[in-house]
């Protein structure tokens, strides 16, 4: 009888062990450094809420990213994938599809963003949206004094020799498209793109290559309107700089990063958990005050103060319908348009 | 008894000389035949794609048309730098070799070699900052001149040139230097008491005796400049667009190491092409 007591004590000792292990696990994160989830004071909420605790490895490179799930499987419980590359992993079996009835705020993602084709392959989805961001451009506010609409304003008689541009293939081929009505994914008229830039060659000053070199650059008067990312435009406004990102009547390029678990992972829970806190309007509204790029979630981004540049320029329903966002680019489309943007560069000289 | 010793001495001068092959051996054939292998490879050493041994990398630079033009631009502009460095060094190591003497001359030397120990970037960033409208020139002659003028060279194939030029002088100046020292000054005073005038001075006795230096300074400065890369980014903008940049662009835009490696043996193939082609006029002037 006592033996039994005793024994019975142990089980639900275990038992109880068991439980507080599966309540209070430790979610393993790959994902760029500094990009939100590693964030000092959301870790700290997110483990106060939940009783979970966040580790994290970082990756420079969405290879790197690519070869860590390979390698290490089991490792990681969540993990930050751009949507050019979900379906690679998915592919490749390195990530599982997600139950998103765990995830409560699933359903305030923004509808063409929740169902993207590339996070969602199949119909089951791989990545849940997180953020997302434009390739578009920014003028200088100073010389240019009506905000244009249209990205034609690049090939204005206006603005020779007062344009900048980024020395990229790619972003340069998919500009090109915007700006004769293409799919910036499914280009079919490669040689209007290659004539639209090589109308545009004559009108660009310089290339920049980083944000500094891009306000430097307009602050100099080098150049006064540039393609640009709207994460920089946003840090370039907030340094008080004249600066205005532009979405034109075209559209834009989009990236859009989810966040996936991988095959293997033994949290799933406690990652769908983790998921959930990363697109609650709480956790993204302190984010955006430090600079964030734009929200997936529709109601995290109504959330924002009115003068926000995620909510006025990017919280903007029009302006998200006009956006394409960018697919996986095939290895040979990526070396037709190197060569192609080289040649330009070297027939303009 | 006299072929052991010729044994010995051969010996000794395999043991003498094996560390400097064994260095370039490691530090120079080593790369380069790992970069000669990339460069037949039809994917790059990453990853684990099948690979063969193809010429098609090699052939793509005559199939574009664009790869041969931008060389030919390379070329020109190699040219250019080295004729303006040769016309700027030349008179200053004159200057420095025979006319100043004692403190003035090293500290005028400091002044060549200090730019040569500064980081080649740190320097191309302040010519950015000299050249650009708005800057150093612009505003300095804008406030000494009654009208208004706007120098802006930033960006342009001049901005390129006086980045260069300024780069590589020091490499004339120094080899110009030697020759010119090493001439003796009683020959310089014999021709003069003879009645020569300074030209023929010049173009008889100095020119010759330091045409050497000239040469090897040419060459210094001209290899480099045709496979340059960095110089054109920053201060050409637009114009900036060299066979360099292309290759750059295959390394570490593209990661094509192997059509990178290609047209870089492509370049070191016309280099010493013309460099030999050169060669019987160099030969005279050593």
């Amino acid at each position: 009888m006592k033996r039994e007591f005793g024994l019975s004590i142990a089980a639900g000792l275990t038992a109880v062990l068991v439980a507080a292990g599966a309540q209070a696990a430790e979610i393993r994160v790959l994902n760029w450094n500094g990009y939100g989830t590693d964030l000092e004071w959301a870790v700290k909420a997110f483990e106060e809420k939940t009783g979970n605790s966040v580790v994290h490895d970082y990756f420079n490179s969405e290879q790197e990213m690519l070869t860590k799930l390979r390698t290490n499987p089991g490792a990681y419980d969540v993990v930050l994938i751009n949507s050019a590359f979900t379906g690679q992993a998915e592919k490749e079996g390195l990530i599982q599809a997600i139950d998103t009835s765990g995830i409560a705020n699933f359903a305030d993602i923004a509808p063409n963003m929740a169902t993207n084709p590339d996070l969602v392959p199949g119909g089951e989805v791989y990545g849940v949206a997180w953020t997302w961001g434009l390739t578009s451009f920014a003028i200088n506010t100073d010389a240019v004094p009506t905000t244009p609409t249209s990205i034609n304003v690049f090939w204005d008689e206006q603005y020779k020799g007062k344009i900048g541009w980024r020395d990229d293939a790619l972003e340069s081929v998919q500009f090109a498209a915007l700006a004769t009505g293409q799919d910036i994914n499914d280009i079919k008229d490669l040689d209007a793109v290659k004539a639209k830039l090589a109308a545009l060659m004559p009108q660009i000053k310089t290339f920049w290559s980083s944000e500094n070199d891009w306000n430097q650059f307009m602050a100099a008067g080098d150049f006064v309107m540039a393609p640009y990312w709207s994460g920089s435009a946003a840090r370039s406004i907030a340094k008080g700089l004249p600066v205005e990102f532009v979405v034109p009547d075209e559209g834009a390029i989009g990236w859009l990063d989810g966040l996936s678990i991988p095959t293997g992972s033994k949290n799933v829970d406690a990652a769908r958990a983790f998921i959930n806190y990363m697109i609650d309007p709480e956790f993204y509204v302190r984010w955006e005050a430090e600079g964030a790029p734009a929200t997936a979630n529709a109601k995290a981004a109504a959330a924002l103060p009115d003068d926000s540049f995620n909510r006025t320029v990017l919280g903007n329903a029009e302006i998200v319908a006009r956006v394409q966002f960018m697919q996986p680019v095939s290895e040979e489309n990526r070396k037709a348009y190197l060569e192609l943007w080289q040649e330009l560069k070297a027939n303009s000289q | 008894m006299g072929a052991t010793l010729r044994q010995r001495d051969n010996f000794r001068a395999v043991l003498l000389i094996s560390p400097a092959y064994l260095w370039l051996l490691v530090a120079v054939f080593l790369p380069l035949s790992a970069m000669l292998f990339f460069s037949f490879l039809s994917e790059g050493p990453f990853g684990d794609g099948a690979r063969q041994l193809v010429l098609q990398n090699y052939l793509e630079f005559f199939e574009k048309g664009f790869y041969s033009k931008l060389l030919w631009r390379s070329l020109k502009l190699g040219a250019v730098v080295t004729a303006l460095c040769l016309l700027i060094g030349f008179p200053c190591a004159y200057v420095l070799a025979k006319t100043i003497k004692g403190r003035w001359r090293e500290a005028l030397f400091l002044l060549v070699i200090l730019p040569f120990w500064s980081n080649s970037l740190v320097r191309i960033f302040s010519w950015a900052i000299v050249l650009r409208g708005n800057g150093v020139i612009d505003a300095t002659l804008n406030k000494l001149l009654p009208f208004e003028v706007s120098v802006n060279l930033m960006f342009t194939y001049s901005a390129v040139v006086i980045g260069l030029v300024h780069s590589y002088l020091p490499y004339v100046i120094l080899t110009s230097y030697l020759t010119l020292q090493a001439i003796d000054d009683s020959l310089i005073d014999a021709a003069r008491s003879l009645g020569a005038p300074r030209r023929t001075i010049l173009l008889r006795i100095i020119l010759p005796l330091s045409l050497p230096g000239l040469v090897a300074g040419g060459v210094l400065v001209f290899v480099p400049v045709v496979g340059s890369f960095m110089e054109p980014r920053i201060l050409g903008g637009r114009a900036g667009t060299f066979f360099g940049t292309v290759i750059e662009d295959q390394f570490v835009a593209v990661f094509n190491w192997p059509l990178g490696a290609a047209l870089s043996f492509t370049l070191l193939a016309v280099v010493l092409l013309i460099l030999a082609v050169a060669s019987p006029v160099l030969k005279r002037a050593q």
